[in-house]
């Protein structure tokens, strides 16, 4: 079942043409790869599915509705949930700080105050979260910038399912990662999909891509370029799409090594 | 292995931080001070001593609450003294001049603050002008205009029931003491327990987190400013009943002070960590050692520096714990 549909969508800033009319679509619980050349249009592309940009012309279709008109609340709200590079964290608060930051159960203090954050209740449903994620952090109750890149990249993630998302996009989510981290992020993506959750993948690993995605759409030049099924293609199919020909064999081995 | 584990110091450390959201350092600083003092001076440790070093921090120490909401929130407010400073003189010249009843000269105190922390808040926010310049431009324009309000020259001949805000001792505990208590308790709930605090810090440690979680970030620090300011008011009400007088100069260097205390207390100079318990260590912490060094007969112009070398100090420890700990 095609949960996100893009057709035809065009985008300009001023003079400059940054998409040209992409076609791109996802199913649900489907992991599609989305890779390109640095300035390909990925990150404008990514905008426009949320909302922060519109697009020029062409549909957007979620869940069967047309959402080109909604604002990016409103696309959250339809379950559309974007992990950015920098994860928006607050590096001193703790875990349940940061996964309720501005939805925080909250109780009266005494039966008479109200406005008071329900603390255990949060701790709770955080450790709920993380759980459900089937990942571990050291403690619940610590500062999230005290921990590696892959467990505040959990926290990040744990916080997007807060809304109940049928739709994760992440943006470069094992580019700051050790090796070690990169598993288990790329494990926090099966266990969404695993869920039912669509996740767009957006990164330049491309073995990171080609391990965890069903699908591979190739952006270029602001053009879907080419869309292959992960399971067909392979590294220099990939780089050759990206770089559009030349020496693609050199490029694959440049990009295993790097 | 072992090292893996953190030490009891350690574990200590974490849990005081985690639940009671204060520094373990500056309870021991608090300690070893008042140890010193006690065995430097016979009179320190009497009731009495403590009463006075409570009162002295009163004032004090509702700035330095005001400075930990600010700076929480990854502000600053310099204008903390002068807004005190024009806040008791708006008081005493509603009381004295216009001649009006007492709780309009206690409205006109928080009211007066609370205006000039909106103007602070309103420029930060709107004009984009950055907070560290529109509260030091605030700390010459509230001065300025307590002075001119009342020309230069103190306001006496305040009411009775004024005087007792300051001067009153129920059960003989002085009033501004109580009310600096009961202000810290409501303080420190709202810092700590609440969304609206739960808000203020995560404001201070990332603005595009806050941002990205709805908080609406700029209505955020106007009210922030605006109770900052409110708090300059309160202060200033307490000042201004202690020495019976609205006086233009009142408060002068006291956002020193209280920035201090809210620093020592284990507030982030940069936002996102305080507590209004661990700056009322602070504010305690500066009440003793300018007590102590009044009983061991030290010039008041030695005061000022120990309190200027005692903020940089502060500071100092804090960023080093903060490298330290990003080292690992």
């Amino acid at each position: 079942m095609t949960l996100l549909s893009l057709r035809g969508i065009r985008k300009s800033f001023g003079a400059v043409d940054v998409l040209h009319g992409v076609d791109l679509s996802v199913a649900a619980g489907e992991v599609v790869g989305l890779v390109g050349d640095n300035g390909a249009g990925k990150s404008t592309l990514m905008k426009t599915i949320t909302g922060i940009y519109r697009a020029d012309t062409g549909s957007i279709e979620f869940d069967g509705k047309d959402i080109l008109a909604l604002d990016p609340g409103q696309r959250r709200r339809l379950g559309i949930e974007m992990i950015y590079q920098d994860l928006s964290l607050a590096k001193q608060q703790d875990v349940a700080s940061n996964i309720f930051l501005g939805r925080e159960p909250t109780k009266k203090l005494l039966g008479l105050f109200p406005g008071f954050v329900d603390k255990s209740e949060m701790d709770r449903q955080a450790s709920k979260m993380i759980e459900r994620l089937g990942a571990h952090l050291p403690s619940i109750n610590r500062s999230v910038g005290s921990f590696s890149g892959g467990q505040q990249q959990t926290v990040a993630i744990a916080r997007a399912l807060t809304f109940n998302p049928k739709l994760v996009i992440m943006d470069e989510p094992t580019a700051a990662l050790a090796v070690r981290e990169v598993q288990s992020v790329l494990d926090l993506i099966r266990r969404l999909k695993s869920e039912g959750i669509a996740v767009i993948l957006i990164s330049h690993r491309l073995n990171d891509v080609l391990s965890v995605t069903d699908r591979i759409v190739v952006l270029r030049h602001g053009r879907a370029d080419a869309d292959l099924v992960t399971a067909n293609t392979n590294m220099n199919e990939v780089v050759s799409r990206i770089v559009g020909g030349g020496d693609t064999a050199a490029a694959a081995a440049h990009e295993q090594r790097g | 292995m072992a090292s893996e584990q953190p030490g009891f110091w350690a574990r200590v450390q974490r849990a005081s931080v985690e639940r009671l959201h204060i520094r373990l350092e500056s309870l021991v600083v608090l300690l070893a001070l008042s140890t010193a003092m006690a065995l430097l001076s016979p009179y320190f440790l009497s009731l009495s001593n403590f009463l006075n070093i409570l009162l002295a921090t009163s004032t004090i120490g509702v700035l330095a609450i005001a400075a930990t909401f600010v700076i929480g929130s990854g502000g600053l407010d310099l204008s903390l003294g002068s807004v005190m400073g024009l806040a008791g003189v708006a008081g005493a010249f509603v009381a004295v001049n216009l001649g009006w009843p007492s709780v309009f000269a206690v409205i006109a105190c928080i009211l007066a603050g609370a205006i000039a922390g909106y103007i602070n808040g309103q420029l930060v926010t709107r004009a984009f002008v950055p907070a560290f310049i529109v509260t030091l431009g605030m700390l010459g324009l509230a001065r300025g205009l307590a002075l001119v309000i009342s020309q230069g020259r103190a306001i006496y001949g305040l009411s009775p029931e004024i005087v007792y805000i300051g001067q009153g001792r129920p059960f003989g505990i002085p009033m501004p003491v109580i009310i600096f208590v009961l202000t810290a308790i409501v303080a420190h709930a709202v810092l700590a327990y609440t969304r609206f605090g739960r808000h203020t810090l995560a404001l201070g440690d990332s603005e595009g987190a806050a941002r990205a979680a709805g908080i609406r970030v700029e209505h955020h620090r106007r009210i922030i400013y605006t109770l900052s300011g409110a708090l300059a008011g309160l202060a200033g009400l307490l000042f201004t009943a202690r020495v019976n007088a609205g006086d233009p100069t009142a408060g002068i260097n006291y956002e020193l002070t209280a920035i201090t205390a809210a620093i020592i207390g284990g507030t982030n100079l940069f936002g996102g960590r305080a507590s209004i318990l661990g700056t009322m260590i602070g504010a305690l912490i500066m009440g003793v050692l300018q007590n102590g060094l009044t009983l061991l007969a030290v010039q008041s112009y030695y005061q000022q520096m120990a309190i200027g070398a005692v903020l940089i100090l502060a500071v100092f420890i804090d960023q080093y714990q903060v490298r330290k700990e990003s080292r690992v």
